[in-house]
Parts: C-alpha cells; sequence; structure tokens
C-alpha cells in the first residue's frame, strides 16, 4: 500500500487559480492551506483578500473571507478581529497593496501587534493592472512606469518592507522567504506556520514577506522569473527572520 | 515505489516541476490540454523516489505524490 | 420615570451608540466633533470585550469598521468634513458589501481645510452617493441633544434593517450645545441577528464570502439592483417635523440647526400678523418629498434656508415640482444664519410676490 506524502490541502478549494503559469501566488496559496491544515484552524479561519492578482483569493480558501479595499486589509483584520477575538485572521497582500497605497496601514496595524498574520507576496511589481512599477521594484527595473528603468534619484529605493517594520517594538514576527527551491519552500511554510501559531499563542502580529515571481509582467519564462530572482531579489532583499518574539535579545 | 498522479487539467505547463525533480523524470507532454498547455508528465516513472518537490513547486496544486 | 441629563451633543451620541448597543468604535480626532471620539475612548475601554481604536486615519477607521461590521459588530465611526472625504471609499464598500453601521458627520465649514464652524455643505455628499458607484446612505438630521439620542439609536436600527452604513449628519453647532435628555429603556432584543450572514467560524456550514465587487458587468447589475430595491423601500422610513402648517403664508423647509433658528422666526411672524409653516425634514434619505409636494399645493412660495450655497434646495425644488416658487436663502463657510436674516428673507419675498 503507498501512502498519500503530498495531496492538495483540505483548506483549498477545488477552485483552479486564476493566476498566470509559474506565478508564485499558487505555491503561496497552497503554503498557507497547507498550514491551516495542520494546525487544524481552517473552521476558524477568517481572511482578506486584497485588490491586486490575488483577489480572488476569496475563492480558493476553504474558509470566511472577505475583500477589501486595495491597501485597507490590515484595517479590516483589525475591526475583524476586535469584534472575533477567537478567530484566526489573516491577510494576503500584494507589494501596491501593502507597500504604498497600504503603508500606513500596515505601519499602525504592526505597531498595534494586531493579533493577525500577514501574508505580504513581493513580485516587485504591479501584477493585476499590468505591469507598473511596485515601491519593491529594484533599482533599473523596467516597467510600465519606469520605462527607462527605476532611477532612484526621482523614484525612490525599493522599499525593504520586513527591515521597516521590524524598526517598531511590537510586532511578535517578522521574516522574510522565497520559494524558488524547494529547501526555500520548506523554510517559507515554516515561517507562515510560525506566524500562525503566533497568532493562536496571542502572541501578537506577525509579517511573512514572500519574494515572488510575476513572469508574465516580468516578460520571462517562469523558469527565468525564478532565476531573476534568485539572482535579483534576493541579494537586495536577504531572506531571514528579522523579529521573533520568542527570540528577545 | 512512488508515484505521482498528475492533475493534467490543472497543470499550466509552467515546467517548474521539471526543473526540481531530482531524478529529470518530469517532462512536458507534447499533447495539449483544455486549456491549451501543454501538461506535464513523468517519464520512467520507477525512478520516482517520492521526494515531492515537484508537488511541492507546483503553484497550481496540480501533483499528488504517493510512496 | 427616565432621568434627565444635561449633555453635550457629542457626548449625548457617544452614550446613545452604547445604549444601542455598539461596543465598536473607530475614529481619529477632527473638529468639531473630537469630545465624541474621546467619549468612546473614555467608555468602551471600560468595558469587556468592546473595542475603541483611534486609528492612523480616516480611511482606516471606515475599514475597521468595514471589518467589524463583516464580523457582525454594532459599530460606528464619526468625523467632520475632510474626514469624512476620506471615509468615503469605505463607504462606497460597505454600501456594495451591504454592511450597517453609523458614520457621524458633525458638519464644518468647507470646502478643503474650510472652517471649523457649523455648516450644512455636505448634504450633497451625504445624500447622494459622496462616494463612488450606485449607492445611498440612510441620512438623518438631528436639531437637537435629545434627537442626536434618538435618531442614533434610530441610525443602527435602520442599518440594520436594510444592510446599509447609515449617517447622522449634524452640524458643529448641534455637536457643541448642552441640553437635557432622556434614554428610553433598549431592548437588546432589537439588535437582529447576524448569525445567518456575518464572518466567524464557519464549522457547520458553509464558507462565506463578502465580495463587494464582479467584474461581470451582468453580475455585479444583480448586486447594485438588490441595493437599489432597498431605496425603493426606503420612503415608508420617512420623518420630518411640521410646525404651524394649518393656515401659512409661507413655508419655509431647513433641517438641523437651521431649522431651530426658523422656529425662532416662526414666533416673530405671529407677533407680527404673518402665519411662517417649517417642514424640518429628518430624514434627509429618505427625504420626504411627499409632504413638501403637499404644501406646494397649498402656498405660493417655499423658502428653503440652509448653511451651505444651496443644496438641499435642490430636493426640494424636485418636491415642489413647479406647484410653488423656492427661493432659497444661504449662509456658508460657517457661518450660522440669524433669525433676523431669515425674518428679512420671509418678508421680502412677501412683499414681492
Ligand atoms: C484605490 C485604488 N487604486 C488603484 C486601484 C487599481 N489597482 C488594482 S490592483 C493594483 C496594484 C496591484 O499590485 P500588487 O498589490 O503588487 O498586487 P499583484 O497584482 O502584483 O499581486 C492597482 C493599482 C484600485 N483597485 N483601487
Ligand atoms: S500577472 Fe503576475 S502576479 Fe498576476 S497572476 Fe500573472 S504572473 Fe501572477
Ligand atoms: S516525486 Fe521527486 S523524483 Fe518523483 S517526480 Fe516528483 S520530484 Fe521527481
Ligand atoms: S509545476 Fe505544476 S503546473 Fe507547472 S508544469 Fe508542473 S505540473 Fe504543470
Ligand atoms: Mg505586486
Amino acid at each position: 500500500m503507498m501512502k498519500k506524502v503530498f495531496a492538495r490541502p483540505k483548506s483549498l478549494t477545488e477552485v483552479p487559480f486564476t493566476y498566470c503559469p509559474g506565478c508564485h501566488h499558487g505555491i503561496i496559496h497552497r503554503l498557507i492551506a497547507e498550514v491551516m491544515d495542520e494546525l487544524n484552524i481552517a473552521q476558524d479561519t477568517i481572511g482578506i483578500a486584497p485588490v491586486g492578482c490575488s483577489v480572488f483569493a476569496y475563492l480558493f480558501f476553504n474558509c470566511d473571507m472577505i475583500v477589501a479595499a486595495h491597501g485597507r486589509a490590515p484595517a479590516v483584520a483589525t475591526g475583524i478581529k476586535r469584534v472575533k477575538p477567537n478567530n484566526i485572521v489573516f491577510t494576503y497582500q500584494g507589494d501596491g497593496d501593502l507597500a504604498s497605497i497600504g503603508t500606513a496601514e500596515i505601519v499602525h496595524a504592526a505597531n498595534r501587534s494586531e493579533k493577525i498574520t500577514v501574508i505580504f507576496v513581493n513580485n516587485a511589481i504591479y501584477g493585476m493592472t499590468g505591469g507598473q512599477m511596485a515601491p519593491t521594484s529594484l533599482e533599473g527595473q523596467v516597467t510600465q512606469t519606469s520605462p527607462y528603468g527605476r532611477d532612484p534619484k526621482t523614484m525612490g529605493m525599493p522599499i525593504r518592507m520586513c527591515e521597516l517594520l521590524s524598526t517598531l517594538n511590537s510586532p511578535a514576527y517578522i521574516a522574510r522567504v522565497a520559494l524558488t527551491k524547494p529547501a526555500y519552500i520548506i523554510r517559507a511554510k515554516k515561517a507562515i506556520k510560525k506566524g500562525f501559531q503566533y497568532q493562536i499563542d496571542g502572541k501578537g502580529f506577525s509579517l511573512i514577506e514572500v519574494l515572488s515571481t510575476c513572469p508574465t509582467n516580468w516578460g520571462l519564462s517562469p523558469k527565468e522569473a525564478n532565476e531573476w530572482l534568485e539572482k535579483k531579489m534576493i541579494p537586495y532583499y536577504p531572506l531571514a527572520e528579522f523579529k521573533n518574539v520568542e527570540e528577545v535579545s | 515505489m512512488a508515484k505521482v498522479i498528475i492533475d493534467q487539467e490543472r497543470c499550466k505547463g509552467c515546467e517548474l516541476c521539471t526543473i526540481v525533480c531530482p531524478q529529470k523524470i518530469m517532462v512536458m507532454s507534447k499533447s495539449f490540454n483544455k486549456k491549451s498547455y501543454h501538461p506535464a508528465e513523468q517519464i520512467n516513472p520507477e525512478k520516482c523516489n517520492g521526494c515531492a518537490f515537484c508537488a511541492m513547486t507546483c503553484p497550481d496544486v496540480a501533483l499528488e505524490v504517493y510512496k | 420615570m427616565v432621568e434627565r441629563l444635561l449633555m453635550k451633543g457629542n457626548e449625548a451620541i457617544g452614550e446613545a451608540a452604547i445604549h444601542a448597543g455598539c461596543r465598536y468604535y473607530f475614529g481619529y480626532p477632527i473638529t468639531p466633533q473630537s469630545e465624541l471620539t474621546a467619549y468612546m475612548a473614555r467608555r468602551l475601554l471600560k468595558i469587556e470585550g468592546a473595542a475603541f481604536i483611534q486609528s492612523e486615519s480616516e480611511i482606516a477607521a471606515i475599514n475597521m469598521v468595514y471589518g467589524a461590521a463583516a464580523a457582525g459588530g454594532r459599530v460606528m465611526t464619526s468625523s467632520s468634513g475632510p474626514g469624512i472625504s476620506l471615509k468615503q471609499e469605505g463607504i462606497s464598500y460597505l454600501a456594495c458589501a451591504e454592511l450597517p453601521c453609523v458614520i457621524v458627520n458633525m458638519m464644518r465649514g468647507g470646502p478643503g481645510l474650510g472652517s471649523i464652524q457649523p455648516a450644512q455643505g455636505d448634504y450633497f455628499q451625504a445624500t447622494k452617493g459622496g462616494g463612488h458607484g450606485d449607492y445611498h446612505l440612510i441620512v438623518l438630521a438631528p436639531s437637537s441633544v435629545q434627537e442626536l439620542v434618538d435618531l442614533t439609536i434610530k441610525a443602527f436600527d435602520l442599518a440594520d434593517k436594510y444592510r446599509n452604513p447609515a449617517m447622522i449628519l449634524g452640524d458643529g453647532l448641534l455637536g457643541q450645545m448642552m441640553e437635557p435628555v432622556q434614554f428610553k429603556e433598549f431592548q437588546k432584543e432589537r439588535i437582529p441577528s447576524k448569525e445567518d450572514w456575518a464572518l466567524g467560524s464557519c464549522q457547520g456550514r458553509k464558507p462565506r464570502r463578502i465580495v463587494p465587487f464582479n467584474l461581470d458587468p451582468d453580475e455585479l447589475e444583480k448586486i447594485v439592483n438588490k441595493i437599489g430595491r432597498k431605496y425603493e423601500d426606503l420612503p415608508k422610513e420617512v420623518q420630518y417635523e411640521v410646525v404651524n402648517m394649518d393656515d401659512p403664508d409661507i413655508v419655509v423647509v431647513a433641517y438641523g440647526t437651521v431649522a431651530r433658528v426658523v422656529k425662532t422666526v416662526i414666533q416673530k411672524g405671529k407677533k407680527e400678523g404673518i402665519n411662517i409653516g417649517l417642514i424640518r425634514p429628518i430624514t434627509l434619505y429618505p427625504f420626504p418629498y411627499a409632504v413638501i409636494n403637499d404644501a406646494a399645493n397649498r402656498v405660493k412660495q417655499i423658502l428653503v434656508a440652509e448653511m451651505s450655497l444651496g443644496q438641499m434646495v435642490e430636493d426640494v425644488k424636485l418636491a415642489a415640482n413647479g406647484k410653488s416658487k423656492v427661493f432659497f436663502y444661504g449662509r456658508t463657510g460657517g457661518v450660522v444664519i440669524s433669525p433676523v436674516e431669515i425674518w428679512e428673507e420671509v418678508k421680502k419675498i412677501l412683499n414681492q410676490n
């Protein structure tokens, strides 16, 4: 008899993902769902979908879901969690959503240490609207709105959200992960699981930044996109745990 | 002995599973699925070690692994 | 006997909200309603399970309201002018998602940063939508501290009944005014159960989704049409006050603070032999078209007085439907209309026509 060693997590619905071939949004969804399965929390979880390619995330998770206005998911999560403190609340947000239009909301939710888990998908671009510059787009990166490459003189340098939020005292857990190889994926899942576990334990705010590909708007094949992420993004966005209440220095 | 089941209709032909497979037995099929993608298929299935790297990497959760 | 308390308008709203079972408040300070935010902090931070947050912005506040309402909480936010403008995106989402909540706008002079004095320039914003898309708020316009109490409670009930955001449209003067108020007993049972739609634990039921969009125009049209049918039902909630309307020589239509001023002018008119009638809309949306239409059949002149360049006057003209002449008198920028001004205007209109 063979044992199933890898199967579709129950916390995912059967609906096929709407993402482009090779897009990491799908891997991230699956990891969240696996964690929900393993912690047995799907029945008590409320997820908040952003505006961005993952606006359809509400279709994919087997738990209560709500779509928030662009960037406002941390505020919406705050409202939900304050009314339903016994539910598990997570937001799922892109880089335009979290690091541009929703900067105020994420900083203050983190600073209040709302007991929520934030999954931050950094793909260095605005996917949904067709490839405009994101606050996280790399120096020199060509996008629809930085056609000559991102020029730090006038466009600023890419924002490192984990580092920025780690300057706050209150958050419980802040980490950056990637998904370009199995070892990374295993680590990413551990980080996401910690994020949810800390919420269950009432430790406070957690954020997991996932470096993610957008093959479509990067103009690369999925394989090339993975390579670009490893070669260009990881050196600028180091993979690390930036904050962990369990390891107070 | 291990086995990978491919849901060819979920597959979007991204090829990421072919890169991570240590046995190099995940390849792209010449045929099309309903969404007009070339889905993944396994050659020499007896070589599969059940590591599930392919499934772990698949963005569309198209793979199941038995061991 | 229900006890009478002397309360400031802004604080009375806060107490009324708590009285009505509101346990969640999210807001950002702005004059002339900051006492309300402070009052909610004082009260809610002492109630187990309740939440008060001074949010990072009005945008965050309204989105916290969106989340709290989605989770089934009785929830309120409040602001004025610029802050209400910032809330519009969230208000539109609340309307689309059919989530109940109460939003208080203690109007101040605008546009821009404007002034912090009382005004009525947000009538269009409140009654015609304000945010993007096809929706309305339920809008209630108190004109005394007691009404701030009664209408705040009513706003929660109507918001729940229609699953639509409701707005208290007051002004800076009402917020600062001290008057005696009574809180009638409030039966908790009248808060409808939200168990059949609010987010929470999906054990034993299908997961729920609150989705304020649909990319398929036919599907979105269905959503908007469903919301639209609620607005067709709303006229039965119309509320207004009429004063001295038995045999008026002229009718004044005014709401909120201005209606109080008109009441003084009515007394002066009586002494001088002029019968001034008053129609005071209490619900601004739904608007009391019928009673104004009826008045237009009976008098030749209607005067609309507002602390704006003229906003409600458009609804009064629609209601009068050409049957009587509709005049307008307004002061704006935070200037409160004085009784003398209205009296002079009434005389001018009666002399000329
Ligand atoms: C208030 C507002 N402004 C702009 C938009 C248009 N918009 C939709 S998604 C998006 C950017 C999405 O980028 P990101 O958050 O990085 O998500 P991704 O699609 O890359 O996953 C923008 C600008 C909007 N929906 N609402
Ligand atoms: S546009 Fe980019 S981020 Fe959006 S689904 Fe496609 S690959 Fe993913
Ligand atoms: S389970 Fe491992 S060996 Fe087998 S096909 Fe997948 S990646 Fe290759
Ligand atoms: S990773 Fe998944 S979607 Fe991509 S080719 Fe392999 S099976 Fe198909
Ligand atoms: Mg992005």
